[in-house]
């Protein structure tokens, strides 16, 4: 009989120690990747909105907040030409850089992928540019792309091709800043393609060498669709260093206004000097905020291309395996990336 | 990898909101005036920071001197390379409030735009400097309440140097007195000898239509701006008969290397022009950069009268640290002694009224100029100088503008003259 009163008895209350552990499983989790969180409304959230908050009035540099103008600052902004040609270079330069950048490094990772002998060396080899402070190689570069003394046009004279205007001509400045960019960063995306591309199963090319394919096909029809959700984390994450260029153009010339013409001044030039150089602060947060909202179209164009390319894909579960690996192998390069 | 919505929005948003943040980093007032800071001794070392352009002649050996004197300073000596990057690095951390060097060198063409926030800079006032300077000198940098902010350091009279081999190649005199006679008179008598060196050698005769600009627009008294402060840039015949006249001249006269570019400093070295226009801190500049040529020397001679490019001053801005010692430390490197020994270390002649009467000024002579008496050529050219050209606040951000019509011209060759005069007046508008 007691024991069946006792089974009659309302369910005890749960001793703390265990509301703990039910606590522990629900919400540490959260508190885990709380620490990021918190970081980013303090130093990205909080800038963003401040931002904003800048932008809807008049702002000196030096003087501080003024007057409320809503729009005004915008609008200015908009009507101003040099801010359209500032688009133009930032897209130009973006496009001339990462493009190239990621075909190269493409051809050097598959020839590091190879057998070579020494790899560690080779491999640190082309992380090296990567190592020197973007600074030091943009005077080095500018001083090389010199229009009446530089090394490039005195080599190109030597072959009897006629002077280039490095820092008159809009698209040769261009091409001088991307190549700076692709100087320093070319070894990094190799390095992350290459961590991929060893992530392919090695039989795939065995058996595609006995059916005759050559290291031409293999290339392109194993490794490179293998290598699609790599190549879009690059992607991505060179369309967003690109539209924040400033270090190169900055220091291209003596003057760091983006040339006489605003050849090579990019959207961020452009907010620099308005900020810093007018003391217009209002008006650089409007430039700000309209760089954050055409990165943040961009970034959707790039998922809607993301989510075609993946579906289109018809993959086999062998294939979508190895997918995944790669994925793996790319997420801790990513984690890398992050830490630095 | 497949990027979900999520993620990639994401990192859309933070890749954007890390750029964001640069924008904000800097905006928080500055009201915070920093404290006099105990005098440094032996026991309570502290360091002094100077922050400079371009060559102002304070050598290593100087700054050993100050701290041999005054145990426990130490003395650190940034310099940047040219006054528009000073004063973006000045006017940002000025409006941050910190990261100022204890000394920070102003050059005057922004200093009327520095005058504005006067009440960040720690007053100088100092009896015992009270006649130290020029009287212009004085009263530029003396705020509307009788506070004075800033120790003049040089003023910038000009001459023209000239390479004495290449005039002789081109049949020219080489003598620094029969080079002055032969320039004396206005600007056209300058272009017309030019215009011979031009046709005799076929090379250029001067650097740039900037650098030329500058010193017919320093003969202006009122280029840009009224004594009121209102903006007549874009009206002013004075500034377009300049403007025109200038560029004219360099289609067949100019090196066309915009000055301080790489460029630039190599066509010093390799005889790319013959003639430059001088002011006493470029004979650092060009002995720094072009040390293993021979031939430069100066004459005592500057078309159209004379002028005056460029000067500084030193301030000691509110926020730091140590204002006493950094005040200290700024009225030594100012008095007309250690000017003196900057002056023999880059030219940078000095605005004391004391050196003037010096041995070391009146009899100083440059090796590298051909033993050229530097001194007695400087002091005559300060004479010479009867216009002080009114600079307001807006004096800076229109000269840069035009600086750059002057480049699209002459060094980048993308527009006429009258294309890029329209696109200045465009961008003086828009300031």
């Amino acid at each position: 009989m007691t024991a069946v009163a006792v089974d009659e008895r309302p369910v005890r209350r749960l001793a703390f120690s265990q509301k703990l552990s039910r606590w522990d499983v629900k919400f540490s989790p959260y508190l885990y990747i709380s620490p990021f969180f918190i970081l980013f409304a303090i130093t990205g959230l909080f800038p963003l909105v401040y931002t904003a908050w800048v932008s809807v009035h008049e702002w000196n540099l030096i003087g501080g907040q003024g007057d409320f103008v809503g729009l005004d600052n915008f609008a200015f902004v908009l009507q101003q030409t040099p801010f359209w040609v500032a688009l133009r270079n930032t897209f130009s330069i973006f496009l001339i850089s990462a493009v190239p950048q990621v075909a190269f490094a493409l051809v050097v990772a598959a020839v590091l992928d190879q057998n070579l002998r020494a790899k560690t060396f080779w491999r640190m080899g082309v992380l090296l540019p990567f190592v020197v402070a973007p600074v030091a190689v943009t005077l080095i570069f500018s001083n090389m792309f010199g229009d009446q003394y530089g090394l490039v046009n005195t080599l190109l004279g030597n072959v009897g091709i006629s002077p280039i205007g490095w820092h008159s001509d809009a698209l040769a400045s261009h091409f001088a800043i991307a190549t700076m960019v692709n100087f320093r960063w070319t070894g990094y995306t190799a390095l992350i393609l290459l961590a991929a591309m060893q992530a392919i199963p090695r039989d795939y090319y065995e058996a595609a060498a006995i059916d005759g394919a050559g290291p031409i096909r293999r290339f392109f029809s194993i490794t490179i669709p293998q290598l699609r959700p790599t190549l879009i984390f690059v992607i991505i994450t060179s369309t967003i260093g690109g539209l924040q260029i400033f270090d190169e153009p900055r220091l291209y010339d003596q003057f760091g206004q983006g040339g006489a013409n605003s050849q090579w001044m990019t959207i961020t030039l452009y907010l620099y000097n308005l900020g810093w150089g007018q003391l217009n602060f209002g008006r650089a947060a409007a430039v700000a905020w309209l760089l954050f909202l055409i990165i943040v179209l961009v970034g959707l164009i790039n998922m809607a291309l993301t989510r075609l390319i993946a579906s289109s894909s018809g993959v086999t579960a062998s294939q979508k395996r190895a997918v995944r690996r790669a994925e793996r192998a790319s997420a801790s390069t990513e984690k890398e990336k992050v830490s630095a | 990898m497949t990027l979900s919505r999520r993620t990639s929005a994401t990192a859309a948003i933070a890749g954007a909101a890390a750029f964001a943040l640069l924008a904000t980093g800097c905006a928080g007032t500055a009201d915070t005036a920093g404290s006099g800071g105990e005098p440094a001794s032996a026991d309570n070392p502290i360091t002094l920071t100077v922050a400079t352009f371009n060559d102002f002649g304070y050598t290593d050996e100087l700054f050993a001197q100050y701290e041999a004197e005054n145990p426990g300073v130490t003395i650190v000596h940034n310099r940047a390379a040219t006054s528009n990057e000073a004063r973006d690095n000045f006017f940002t951390k000025l409006g941050a409030g910190s990261g100022l060097a204890d000394i920070e060198a102003v050059e005057v063409d922004w200093f009327a735009e520095m005058m504005q926030y006067s009440d960040r800079l720690a007053d100088l006032s100092d009896d015992a400097v009270a006649d130290r300077w020029v009287d212009w000198k004085t009263a530029a940098a003396t705020d509307a309440d009788g506070r004075l902010v800033a120790y003049g350091t040089d003023i910038g009279p000009e001459a023209v140097c000239y390479r004495a081999d290449l005039f002789e190649a081109a049949g020219l005199p080489t003598d620094r007195t029969e080079v002055a006679e032969l320039l004396e008179g206005d600007w056209d008598t300058y272009f017309g000898v030019g215009e011979e060196y031009v046709a005799a050698t076929g090379q250029a005769w001067f650097d740039s239509a900037g650098a030329t600009y500058q010193g017919m627009i320093n003969q202006v008294e009122f280029a840009y701006e009224e004594a009121d402060g209102t903006v007549i840039a874009t009206e002013n015949a004075e500034v377009e008969a300049i403007y025109t006249e200038v560029l004219e001249n360099s289609a067949t006269l100019s090196a066309k290397l915009g000055q301080w570019s790489d460029d630039w400093f190599a066509g010093l070295a390799n005889g790319a022009f013959a003639t430059m226009l001088c002011p006493g801190w470029m004979l650092g500049v060009i002995e720094g950069n072009a040390p293993e040529v021979e031939g430069w020397d100066i004459a005592n001679v500057f078309p159209g009268g004379g002028g005056n490019w460029g000067g500084s001053y030193l301030t000691v801005p509110a926020q730091g640290q140590n204002i006493d010692e950094a005040t200290k430390l700024a009225a030594w490197l100012t008095a007309p002694e250690q000017q003196l020994t900057a002056f023999a270390a880059a030219g940078t002649f000095p605005s004391q009224v004391d050196a003037y009467e010096s041995e070391t000024l009146t009899g100083a002579t440059n090796p590298y100029f051909n033993d050229a008496p530097v001194g007695e050529i400087l002091i005559d050219r300060s004479q010479a100088i009867d216009v002080a050209p009114f600079k307001s606040v807006k004096y800076f951000p229109i000269n840069d503008a035009m600086q750059r019509a002057l480049t699209r011209v002459d060094v980048d060759a993308t527009h006429t003259i009258e294309e890029s005069w329209q696109q200045w007046v465009d961008e003086v508008n828009s300031l």
